[in-house]
């Protein structure tokens, strides 16, 4: 799950990392307000959840709060568009109001689960401010690392020696020392996924800030943080996922026209790669789980329909303790409730699979049925060309 | 022959008495493994389903000789009955239940470091050795035996290639998901490892998917180690970069993780890579022919 960088910095708070002074707003008399409080010139933010916002015109700098409250009027309401939101962008609806600071310098610190070693890397680096993938492509020597032992924990050497490889001393030195150990205290905690402050900043004072912050989190872990279950913005999400979510559907919005609906995340995967390698582009990703009731096929198939884009679908069902009978009564039923009359290409096999195919042929609807999922992926495709 | 279970093995069932637990023990004990014993905490002395049922793990292994777990029990509660199979000294713990924490498998991973034990899992359809025994969720009647082994991230993806094995004519040794999280117990090496020893394993069908770097680990392993014919599909080549596809650990971040990095790890390790998901019994067949 992902948050904005307002929740980000909310929460990194509350462990003792260092955050530039600021709040949010969402009326440009609000940003005066707080560009009054905080006093000289502040930094406005739009809160969307996709990165590039400085340079789509999403970060501006105000000298005072009349200027403040003049660029929050253009800001608010806009439609943000950065490598990161595709070309139709995104609605920006609060804005972080912040102190602006002299920056000495820009460093970077970051946390994920490093897989193939089981255990979260605490990441530092020299060049913040810029994209880490780029400096790891090109630089991966400015990159450091220190692994945490998962029975120990993170221990105050290694932010000892993270400090000192970026470079710092004195004060400032201590006051990284702090922060790296807070942020991994914060990631731990909230059982994050990702913790990255981009750019750390030193300010020309040597004080040491988050500037930016993103977080995200283990989905599996987010029910048991019910402060951080209620920071979802289902704005930022697309609105048929936030649809299937409501019905425990995995459902992911693509670009293709060859909409798909399949039991099992990896032979959903399989399935949009085969529809692709025959000559179609898939619609979505739609995984409807292993226990898989008639009601939920329904509902899947509905939200499946319900992107315009689609222009024929593929059913592939493999059958184990999912009943391919109960599967097909299901889409049976959905196709007579939404009378759709895009053409359905239905691959049943496995447990009851004849019974399947029966209540499909009985049902007086066009389903084009195929064996394999090789001859459903070439029909669906045909259909879509023809 | 097979790897990890066979007609030796003896089940306990973590979560015997919860709804999951009670269907699956039912299909497992059809198909002939042999469930020793259930566990619920509080319903000792009881029995459910034909089977005796203890408080602790311990007493399952003590009293009815269980020398395997099976768990089926809430993901927040999954890690610590993992710890407790390991502690009891089962050999083999298979998790079924999805959704655990990342950092509630990263502590059990790190406990379970000096235990000789082997985990399946989490997040796996089980393991089974056709004619043998099964542990999981699978359906066990599209299984036959046979000398192919099947390793996999993935469900409905194994059932698939299963049914491809068997249309050319061949059946399976041993068959399992090694999970579809970040972090799960045993991985692609250690079971290329063991069908590496099996006799009656052939060639071996890998699965894999997007996220994290497991397939090129293997394929590094395989093609220094591994003399048996190895078939590949990696699932994901259409996904977008940045979205959790279904499984916890199917995700590309931070542009690692791809299907072609995995692919063409994997084909140059002497790999037979099937491009389409349809081509993974056909591609075994063609895989032993040329061995």
């Amino acid at each position: 799950m992902k948050i904005h960088e307002y929740q980000a910095k909310k929460i990194l708070s509350q462990y003792g990392v260092q955050i530039p002074r600021g709040e949010v707003a969402e009326t440009p008399a609000k940003v005066r307000e707080i560009a009054e409080k905080i006093g000289g010139r502040v930094v406005l933010k739009a809160q969307i959840h996709a990165g590039g916002r400085g340079k789509g015109g999403g970060i501006k700098l105000a000298a005072n709060p009349d200027e403040a409250e003049r660029l929050s009027r253009q800001m608010i309401g806009m439609t943000l568009v950065t490598h990161q939101t595709g070309p139709e962008g995104k609605k920006v609806k609060t804005l972080l109001v912040e102190e602006a600071l002299d920056i000495a310098k820009e460093l970077y610190i970051g946390i994920v689960i490093d897989r193939a070693n089981e255990s979260p890397v605490v990441m530092a680096s020299t060049e913040g401010g810029v994209e880490i993938e780029k400096v790891a492509a090109e630089h991966p020597d400015l990159i450091f690392k220190e692994w945490v032992n998962p029975s120990a924990g993170f221990q105050g050497f290694q932010a000892r020696k993270l400090a000192f490889k970026l470079g710092l001393s004195g004060e400032t030195h201590k006051q990284a020392i702090k922060f790296i150990s807070s942020l991994y205290k914060a990631f731990q905690a909230s059982d994050a996924s990702l913790a990255e402050i981009n750019p750390l900043l030193v300010t020309k004072q040597g004080n040491v800030l988050a500037l930016d912050a993103k977080m995200n989190f283990d989905d599996n872990a987010v029910p048991r943080h019910p402060d951080i279950q209620a920071m979802r913005d289902l704005d930022e999400e697309e609105p048929l996922e936030v649809e299937a979510s409501k019905y425990n559907l995995n459902y992911i919005k693509l670009d293709g026209n060859v909409g798909c609906m399949v039991n099992g995340a990896g032979l959903a995967m399989a399935t949009m790669d085969i529809i692709k390698y025959s000559g179609g582009m898939p619609a979505n990703f739609l995984d409807v789980g292993g226990g898989v009731t008639e009601e939920a096929v329904t509902n899947a198939f509905k939200i499946l329909v319900a992107d315009k884009n689609v222009e024929a679908a593929l059913v592939n069902i493999f059958g184990g303790i999912v009943r391919c009978d109960m599967i097909a009564s299901g889409i049976v039923k959905a196709a007579r409730e939404i009378g759709t009359k895009i053409p359905i290409v239905v691959r049943l096999e496995g447990t009851n699979v004849d019974l399947g195919k029966k209540i499909l042929e009985e049902s007086g609807l066009a389903f084009t049925s195929a064996q394999t999922m090789k001859e459903a992926a070439e029909k669906v495709v045909a259909l879509v060309k023809g | 022959m097979s790897i990890l279970i066979d007609k030796k093995t003896r089940v306990v069932v973590q979560g015997i008495t919860g709804g999951e637990g009670t269907f699956h023990t039912q299909r497992m004990q059809e198909y002939g493994t042999k469930v020793v014993a259930g566990m619920t905490p509080g319903r000792g002395g009881t029995t459910h389903l034909g089977v005796p049922i203890f408080n602790t793990v311990a007493e399952a292994v003590e009293k009815a000789g269980a020398n395997a777990a099976a768990i089926f029990v809430p993901p927040f509660f999954a890690a610590d009955a993992i710890m407790e199979a390991a502690d009891a000294g089962v050999n083999v713990i298979v998790c079924i239940t999805e959704g655990i924490p990342t950092f509630d498998m990263i502590r059990v991973k790190a406990y379970l470091k000096d235990k000789p034990v082997s985990l399946i899992g989490p997040n796996t359809p089980g393991i089974i050795s056709p004619g043998k025994c099964k542990i999981g969720i699978m359906p066990g009647h599209i299984h036959t035996p046979g000398t192919i082994g099947i390793i996999s991230r993935s469900g409905t993806l194994t059932y698939e290639a299963v049914q491809q094995v068997s249309k050319v004519g061949f059946g399976q040794s041993t068959a399992l998901g090694i999970g579809g999280d970040p972090i799960v117990g045993l991985k692609y090496i250690d079971l290329l490892k063991l069908f590496k020893k099996d006799k009656g394993t052939e060639a071996v069908i890998l699965i894999g998917e997007i996220g994290g770097t497991a397939e090129e680990e293997a394929a590094e392993y395989i093609k220094k180690e591994f003399p048996k014919p190895v078939v590949s599909f990696i699932a994901g080549q259409t996904a977008p970069p940045g979205r959790r596809m279904g499984h916890a650990g199917a995700i590309i971040s931070g542009g690692k993780g791809t299907a072609k990095e995995k692919m063409e790890a994997l084909e140059a390790a002497g790999v037979f890579v099937a491009k389409s998901p349809a081509e993974m019994g056909l591609k075994v067949k063609e895989a032993l022919a040329k061995a």
